[in-house]
């Protein structure tokens, strides 16, 4: 299908460097012909493709934005751009991405010891090994400080317990980055371990009954005096902020990607719009329909300048989290009332798989949700505003 | 060995084209453009062989500075060097096969590979002409005859072999009706087919990679070629659109139709 330009109305791309350009194109021709014929069915059949994920490791998806240990060292406007084409694709592709680059190898490669990246990160970076990562627990979602997970240390090894949830990859994961606090303590406790599939005491549950996210594994991991040795704690960092920046990074990731969702449903709509005929001429030359397509544009346009801006700042070093949250807060909240409306401009047709509005706008109800719920990422702002801290 | 491919800048395959309203040409604005595929294929040949035989692969386009683009993209799928004979104005088969020409007595490669033809004026002349001019030996159209459907199809024999002693070239090509399989003497002009291989996506390492490799430059005039074009296109047009069908009440009116309006049966 030829993509139509009018989703570049502020020539975007012209701010993009050719190798920046290039790799977008790359992967989007990649999402065309591999991912895209096949996407509609494993949503349905509530499977993930497993073979796409040796084909991205390939061509340097995972871990793209970091250096050395065999990633590919892009800055982050490119590692966004990557995330925007998968999600274009399917958010379930583009969570494994994200969850596979920033929030299992990313705190590998920010507080792991030498040897720990080593063992991990080439591996991770040719998609042969998964990564999963558990901080969210049944009890304790946008309040990870409480979480009840614990560790004792016993000889040279910790002893794990505790329950987390919510974990894309999980069932599939051959590394979990887990954290817990450590012995009796707070918040200022926790710490950051490797626990490796197979390890008594480990086990992933699937969880079932979704309508959002099909197309991707999402787990409960359950440890049970897991006995994780020494040498698979990562050693250089401690309290919230070790999790915490990693949810910063791969938000500034969603915050991105999340347009490509909406481009793929405005896209679709627009097209189908464009050949749909009621009362003898196609629904597109219609004020109503019309309204739909100029308000989900300029939304898409407002949030890629956002997302472009951010990523910008990020790659110098100056985002904040008050950038990041104001992007995922706007950028996701968008795209799903895009897809909605996209949705709406399909008339019946949109709630079957054949078209992709309804599929999207599934996977950003969840979206919405996670990394950092759209009302956590109000508050942030709020704080950041006035200086006030609603939390609590 | 060396082996030289060419990577032509074409309209988007995918793209809607329209033709200009006086037929002078189309329309250009908002076009998407790429490598031509046939060239694409080109250039994936030519990399398998020199990851089998060791060498390197030396792209070429002919254009304006926009054909970097397309140059990059043969350099990031793992190309060594480009090179860039800069033209910009109207071109026709003869001109950019005398150019090849010099480029490839400047290069002096092994093998010279490209498209059977370019996506957009579908000449399906310029390897021949380039044979013919080097007086080296061509084999066209060169074609794979499995689907790529399965593992075990994808590992069979490659249509392009080079023979153990570097000095000939074994080319399976496409035909009407079947496949003739023909060798030539090295150096040789081998043009390639669809069904030839499936060209990689270039690696995101590899997209970095080719920025910094070397693009050398070239003009038509140093090189001593002419390429005011022989050839001249007058007019170009669209085809007719295409005019709505009609229901009809059962199957003997069909029946009728067939037999006296579309005279099929």
């Amino acid at each position: 299908m030829p993509r139509p330009e009018i989703t570049d109305l502020y020539l975007i791309d012209e701010l993009l460097t050719d190798e920046e350009r290039a790799i977008k194109n790359t992967v989007a021709q990649f999402i065309d012909r591999e991912y895209l014929p096949i996407i509609g069915r494993h949503f349905e059949q509530g499977t993930f493709p497993m073979e796409v994920i040796p084909r991205l490791a390939e061509m340097g998806v995972f871990g793209a934005n970091l250096q050395g240990y065999g990633c590919a060292g892009l800055n982050n406007m490119s590692y966004g751009l990557i995330l925007q084409e998968l999600e274009r694709g399917d958010s379930g592709l583009r969570s494994f991405a994200s969850v596979q680059s920033s929030l299992s190898m990313f705190p590998i490669w920010a507080y792991g010891s030498e040897e720990q990246k080593e063992r991990f990160l080439p591996g991770m970076a040719k998609g042969k090994l998964i990564g999963c990562f558990g901080l969210t627990e049944p009890d304790f979602g946008s309040n990870p400080g409480g979480m009840r997970t614990r560790a004792k240390k016993e000889g040279d090894h910790w002893v794990l317990n505790g329950t987390k949830t919510w974990i894309t990859n999980g069932s599939i994961a051959d590394v979990a980055v887990v954290w817990a606090k450590v012995e009796d303590g707070g918040p200022e406790s926790i710490r950051g371990f490797l626990v490796e599939k197979g390890m008594p005491g480990f086990s992933a549950r699937e969880i079932k009954g979704k309508f959002s996210l099909r197309a991707s594994f999402t787990s409960e991991l359950s440890l049970q005096d897991v006995r994780v040795p020494d040498r698979n704690v990562l050693p250089n960092v401690r309290g919230l902020k070790g999790p915490l920046s990693c949810l910063n990074n791969a938000r500034a990731g969603i915050a991105f990607a999340a347009t490509g969702a909406a481009i793929a449903c405005f896209e679709a709509a627009l097209e189908y719009a464009s050949s749909r005929v009621q009362f003898d001429r196609p629904i597109a030359g219609y004020q109503l329909t019309q309204e739909k397509l100029a308000d989900m544009l300029q939304e898409i346009v407002k949030a890629q300048l956002l997302g472009h801006r951010l990523m910008r700042l990020k790659d110098e070093g100056k985002a904040t989290p008050a950038m990041v949250s104001m992007a995922k807060r706007n950028n996701v909240r968008v795209a799903l009332e895009i897809a909605r409306t996209a949705r709406s401009i399909f008339g019946a047709n949109g709630i079957t798989v054949e078209y992709p509005a309804v599929r999207h706008m599934l996977n950003l109800e969840s979206v919405y949700t996670y990394e950092g719920t759209h009302e956590v990422h109000t508050l942030v702002l709020g704080k950041a505003i006035t200086g006030l801290d609603a939390f609590s | 060995m060396k082996i030289l491919v060419t990577a032509k800048r074409v309209e988007d395959p995918e793209s809607k084209i329209k033709v200009k309203p006086d037929g002078t040409g189309i329309v250009q604005e908002g076009l998407k453009y790429k490598i031509n595929p046939f060239d694409e294929i080109a250039v994936e040949e030519g990399l398998r062989l020199v990851a089998k035989h060791g060498g390197e692969v030396v792209v070429v386009s002919i254009g304006g500075k926009e054909v970097h683009e397309q140059l990059r993209h043969a350099l990031a799928m793992g190309a060594h060097k480009a090179v860039w004979v800069n033209h910009t104005g109207p071109l026709d088969q003869m001109g950019v096969a005398g150019l090849l020409q010099k480029v490839v007595e400047k290069e002096k490669p092994d093998l010279v590979i490209l498209g059977k033809q370019s996506i957009d004026d579908d000449q399906n002349q310029v390897g021949q002409y380039l044979a013919e001019w080097l007086g080296w030996g061509q084999a066209t159209f060169a074609s794979k005859a499995e689907s790529f459907d399965s593992e075990n199809e994808k590992n069979k024999v490659p249509a392009l072999v080079v023979g153990a002693d570097n000095k000939t070239v074994r080319v399976v090509r496409e035909v009407d009706g079947g496949l003739a399989t023909v060798e030539c003497q090295l150096p040789a002009v081998v043009t390639t087919d669809l069904r030839l291989n499936q060209p990689r996506y270039a690696s995101l390492p590899g997209i970095m990679k080719a920025k910094s490799k070397p693009i050398e430059e070239l003009i038509p005039a140093g090189l001593g070629v002419d390429v005011t074009p022989k050839l001249t296109v007058t007019k170009m047009s669209a085809p007719p659109a295409r005019k709505a069908g009609i229901k009809v009440p059962d199957v003997a009116t069909l029946v009728e139709k067939l037999k006296t309006e579309a005279k099929v049966i």
